[in-house]
This record gives structure tokens, sequence and C-alpha cells, in this order.
């Protein structure tokens, strides 16, 4: 009976726990489902299914402290695996090697005084659907590192250890994901003839 | 006791740097570097800011029909 009992407490302080949590995290927790999987219905559920998870496992967490990055691991591992089974969208894309690319030096003029930059004006001028689409454009393990260390602030020693590959890897991974993102973001802008002095839809 | 550094060699770091994933020598080194220099110091500074605009879209309204079926499962077990 004060076993029932005691348990009874226990699922009442959970509740309320996971609630809260839930209420803080939600919408970062279906963001960053949104940049996983690229549309509504598949963010919805996976958001569902991984709180349906961390629910049915909160006894096992032993630091409630650690809650949020557990849940994003739930989240995380349920994409990749949920990606392995659906092949919808390829999960592994070998690295095409092209140069580094950095917005910056595309767009910096150093000759400039500090109050006319050109980079900073096209930071302005960025609608946040420009940074989801080139975002979303990118390759799924490269999307993944720039979601867990841009996103979640994870360090590449914890990427590493939740996506089970190297240090060097996740370093590599979020450096070719960055460089394509800036890529991605110079050829929509320019498409958008959001930069000054470069004709729309120039080759270069 | 830091080392000087060339523009190129803080510029190879910066990502990192902004990741705090440096050890201490180096990202005192390079902070130091930025005191200095303008360069590199509005680099960062766009990469701060495209990075904060980067993180923003990680974060979306969830819909009602998701907070439902989350308080669905909560009912459940
Ligand atoms: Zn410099």
């Amino acid at each position: 009976m004060t076993g029932d009992k005691g348990n009874e407490i226990w699922r009442q302080s959970a509740r309320a726990f996971f609630q809260a949590e839930v209420e803080r995290l939600m919408d970062r927790l279906y963001g960053t489902a949104l940049r996983l999987t690229g549309n509504r219905s598949d963010a919805e559920d996976l958001v569902a299914d991984s709180l349906a998870k961390a629910w049915n496992r909160l006894s096992g967490l032993q630091d409630r402290q650690a809650f949020e990055k557990w849940v994003f691991r739930i989240l995380i591992n349920g994409f990749i695996s949920d990606c392995r089974r659906q092949k919808t969208r390829p999960c592994e894309v070998g690295a095409d090697r092209e140069g580094e690319f950095s917005l910056f030096e595309k767009l910096h003029q150093p000759f400039l005084l500090w109050w006319g930059t050109p980079e900073q004006e096209l930071l302005d001028k960025l609608l946040r659907a420009d940074i989801e689409n080139a975002l979303d454009a990118l390759p799924e393990e490269f999307r993944l590192a720039v979601v867990m260390v841009e996103l979640w602030g994870l360090s590449y020693a914890e990427t590493a250890e939740m996506l089970d590959v190297p240090v060097g890897t996740v370093r590599s991974r979020i450096s070719r994901g960055r460089s394509l993102l800036q890529s991605a973001l110079w050829h929509q802008a320019r498409e958008a003839g959001l930069l000054k002095g470069e004709a729309k839809g120039t080759a270069g | 006791m830091t080392q000087d550094l060339r523009c190129e060699e803080v510029i190879d770091k910066l990502l990192e740097y902004l990741d705090r994933e440096l050890d201490r020598e180096t990202e005192d080194a390079l902070a130091q570097h930025m005191e200095t220099c303008r360069a590199c110091f509005s680099r960062a500074e766009f990469e701060r800011r495209l990075r904060a605009r980067v993180r923003e879209t990680g974060k979306a309204r969830a819909p009602e029909s998701l907070r439902q079926r989350v308080h669905a499962i909560m009912e459940r077990y």
C-alpha cells in the first residue's frame, strides 16, 4: 500500500516536471524536427514519438537537470532510425570536396568604412525563410551536425558521442556544413538580387 | 603567455573559437588578436550574427494538434 502511494506521488511529481519541461522546450523541439525532416507532418510525428518515449522512460532519467539533452538525444536517435528505415531522404552522403566557402570573404570590402558593410547588410536582408531553405538543402550528415552544434549548442565531443562517430568527423562535418550553408545563402541572395553590384544570375 | 597570431591562423580557427572548442591558451590568443585587429573582429562579428540567424530557425511554434497529442500520450501511460 505504501509502495502504491509512493508510486502515485512519484507519478504526480513526474507529470508536473514533464509537463513544465515539455512546455518550455516544445517550440525548440518542433523547430528542430522541422529542420531535420523538412515537413510539418513528419516533424509533428517525430516530436510526438520522441516525447512518448521520453515519458515512458522518465523514471530512468537520473538527473533531471539533464532532461533537455536527454530528450534531444531521443529526438536525434528517432530521426536517424526513421530516416534509415524510410530512405526518403538520404542519411549518408559522400562528402564532395569543393573548396571552403565564406560569405564574409565574398562580400567584405576592406576599404569601406565600418558603417558601410555589405556583409552586414546582407544579413539584414536575409529572411528567415532564406536561411531555412539553405539549411534544409544541406545533405543529411552536414545538416545534423549544424543542428546539433549550432541550434542546440552541443560540444563536438557530445555530438560525436550521440552520432557514434569520431570527434574529427564532427569537426569536418560542421565546418563543411557551414561552408555549404554560406554558399547556398550566397547563391540564393544573388538569385534574389540582394547583392549590390552583382548582376542577377551571373555565373561566378 | 600567449603567442602572436597571424590573421590567417585566426581565420582558420575562428569557427572553433566561436564554438568554444579551443584550448584555453589558443582561445586567449585569438581573443587578444581580435582586440587589436579590426578585420578579424568584424569577421567574428559577422559569423556570430549569422549564427544567431541560423539558430532562430530551430524554433517554431508547435501546432495545437501536436500539443494535444502529447497530452494524450501522458494520459495513456
Ligand atoms: Zn587579424
